[in-house]
């Protein structure tokens, strides 16, 4: 693909960002808010050399992305916070098998089957593991379109570097939201060896067994503390957006579409000269805690912004904890948030620390 | 002579090789092997045929058969 | 990988005519005495053996006593979670084409937890090659009740035996799957006795031709003995799967859709 800029939705961004990253299978089953994603691979998967499959469930969706990144084939799926949760059998599995894929949440309301509108509910889920065991996926976060596009490349480059599952994190606002995209490809793709331990027929060499079940006394404990090792090894991919900070008194943290919202609340009331700034959170696995911690060395104050009811925020509390706390504000799921609803809740944070 | 080998190590005394053997020269022997199975063994004094009836229905592929070209012809 | 099978101490004149194929591991296994997965096991490594399919192999295991068939099988695997064996073969034939997958799925994984994707994936056609081992119990978590336990059929589950007022009915999954547009072969075999067993091997090996061919899905279903949860031995427990089982679970072919024969090997 050539290096150009095109006007797209976040969903489709998130195809190009695949493809370019040399996806070459997408699994998938339909769900708002992120229907385009299956519908857009429908036809350019097949065109690009790989398969497209539309699943019975999201079960065998993420089933299916099992078998072919056992294979040792980059592929991805995509879904939304209902779907998502089917997901977590495969994606434990896949974590305690160590096999690397992409899967894409673009967030919705809950609890249940909640709305069909943008929310950030999902986030103890995608940071926690979310499925049953001790593992973590590494979770992107997209603020837009742009980023959408740019995190799967990265994404893809993950997951094969460390041998698990990642997680992008979008929501119903990042997938459905149009902007201008600088498509471009990756000079080249990184296979991380995966020829050394993919299922692909072992001619020539020792067969491949990926499996999570480990019976022995003392075998499965050793297996999951090299997970542990390798979980704590993505700290080195740990990324957050920093507005404003040096000089503020009170740091909003807020991810993906609210964390740009936020930015926008930010900047307007730097310019009516209150001293605010932003933390916005790239990665949520690993948390950037480090730099708010470094922040609440500096006497900050913060207050974190969510489209929930409280979840992040406790991420950000074990960061500061010793130095700070964090107010809170949760934007309830099921509205629609836009750029005036943070500026009270930002200034009546900045009186109340002042 | 022809004669089924028993790879001991994987024999777990189910003795349905017995059951099928034409010849009734298979029985269950006194040997433990390490799973702690006692083990089948060839015990009587009829030739075996090599029919490989009693390889057939190991479940645990526990038997070659080897044949004698002399007898088989 | 293996060599021609040999054995120390044959003689001049002797000659072996039966020996383990190359694709099985030369290990013992963890199953019961008479359980007839060791069985199944023989006859499918024997055949990726003959039709030249060990390399090019990748086995989807399921959960459930068959979950160590990867320790057994000298080819790549995949352990895959619960019922969802079809989906991953699925995804994994998707991704790489040229490789042979099958999975090895017992009753209570194929035919409860799985039916959704074991349906989808011979509805969708998928090259890929079912082998579904029906004991008519779950054997691993302790003999409990299966989608295929014959109504009167006591598990632990079913105490009293299996009532179809509370439990339904046995579900016949050869005769299921071959109503699907998508299979292009469905059988059910039986490991009971010599006659079976070879007839059985017929059936896996047209199950892979189904594949080999990139004609459909194959599937074959094989009538087989828990004597530890029928609490019987190994002879009583061959005997049930004619007397009980068979009437149930009729043996036959149900679908064939006339694909070509594999060239490869000729073992009988």
């Amino acid at each position: 693909m050539e290096d150009k800029k095109i006007f797209i939705r976040g969903n489709e961004a998130v195809c190009y960002g695949a493809l370019s990253a040399g996806a070459r299978c997408y699994f998938g089953y339909p769900i708002t808010p992120q229907s385009e994603i299956p519908e857009m691979m429908s036809k350019a998967m097949p065109e690009a050399g790989g398969s497209f499959v539309q699943a019975e469930s999201e079960l065998a969706a993420a089933s299916m992305l099992m078998g072919a990144a056992a294979a040792g084939v980059r592929a991805f799926t995509s879904s939304s916070s209902p779907g998502v949760s089917l997901m977590q059998e495969c994606i434990s599995y896949m974590s305690g098998s160590q096999l690397p894929a992409v899967i894409v949440n673009m967030n919705r309301g809950g609890p249940g089957l909640g709305d069909i509108g943008s929310a950030q509910g999902d986030y103890y889920q995608a940071t926690r593991g979310g499925g049953h065991g001790d593992y973590r996926t590494l979770t992107l976060a997209p603020s837009g379109c742009q980023e959408a596009h740019d995190m799967m490349i990265r994404a893809f480059d993950l997951a094969f570097k460390y041998r698990n599952p990642v997680l992008v994190l979008g929501d119903g606002v990042v997938g459905t939201m149009k902007e201008p995209v600088r498509l471009w490809t990756p000079s080249q793709i990184n296979s991380h060896a995966a020829a050394s331990w993919q299922v692909s027929g072992a001619a020539g060499r020792e067969k491949h067994v990926l499996k999570s079940l480990y019976l022995l006394d003392g075998v499965l404990a050793a297996h999951n503390r090299k997970l542990q090792e390798k979980f704590a090894a993505m700290r080195a991919e740990t990324e957050a957006e920093c507005v404003e900070t040096a000089d503020a008194s009170l740091v909003v943290v807020a991810y993906g579409s609210i964390g740009r919202i936020a930015k926008s609340a930010v900047r307007l009331l730097r310019s009516q000269g209150l001293k605010v700034g932003l933390v916005r959170p790239i990665t949520l696995y690993p948390f950037p805690d480090k730099v708010l911690q470094d922040l609440a060395e500096h006497g900050k104050k913060f207050l974190t912004i969510e489209h929930n009811c409280g979840q992040m925020v406790d991420d950000v509390r074990l960061a500061i904890r010793g130095y700070a706390d964090s107010d809170f504000h949760g934007h309830m799921p099921g509205a629609v948030p836009a750029m005036d609803d943070f500026i009270g809740p930002i200034e009546e944070a900045a009186r109340r620390t002042a | 002579m022809s004669r089924p080998v028993f790879a001991e190590e994987r024999c777990k005394g189910c003795m349905l090789c017995a059951s099928v053997c034409p010849q009734k020269i298979l029985a269950i022997s006194s040997r433990y092997n390490p799973q702690g199975y006692l083990v089948a063994e060839v015990s009587g004094d009829k030739p075996c045929t090599a029919c490989a009836s009693c390889a057939l229905i190991c479940p645990d592929c526990a038997i070659s058969i080897v044949r004698s070209r002399k007898e088989g012809k | 990988m293996n060599a021609t099978p040999s054995l120390p101490g044959l003689v001049e004149g002797e000659e072996l005519i039966f020996s383990p194929p190359r694709s099985l591991t030369p290990v013992p296994t963890h199953y019961c005495p008479g359980c007839h997965h060791g069985v199944a096991h023989r006859l499918v490594a024997e055949l990726l053996d003959e039709m030249g399919l060990q390399e090019k192999t990748a086995l989807i295991s399921s959960i459930g006593c068959s979950v160590f068939s990867y320790n057994y099988f000298e080819v790549d695997a995949l352990e895959a979670p619960h019922g969802r064996a079809p989906a991953v073969a699925t995804g994994l034939k998707r991704a790489r084409p040229d490789c042979f997958v099958f999975t090895y799925q017992g009753d209570g994984d194929l035919a409860s937890i799985g039916l959704a994707e074991i349906m989808h994936a011979a509805n969708r056609g998928d090259k890929i090659s079912i082998v579904f081992v029906n004991n008519t119990v779950y054997g691993m978590t302790g003999g409990q009740m299966a989608p295929t336990t014959l109504l009167g059929q006591k598990t632990t589950t079913t105490p009293m035996g299996r009532i179809s007022e509370d439990c339904g009915y046995p579900m016949r999954m050869a005769e299921i799957i071959s109503g699907l547009d998508g299979t292009v072969y469905s059988a059910r075999g039986a490991l009971n006795d010599a006659k079976n067993i070879r007839q059985a091997k017929k059936m896996i090996r047209r199950a892979f031709e189904a594949q080999s061919t990139n004609s459909g899905l194959g599937f074959v279903e094989l009538l087989a003995g828990c004597p530890t949860n029928w609490h019987m031995d190994a002879l009583s427990s061959n005997k049930r799967i004619g007397t009980e089982l068979i009437p149930v679970f009729p043996l036959g072919v149900f679908k064939d859709n006339g694909f070509a024969e594999s060239g490869k090997g000729g073992g009988k």
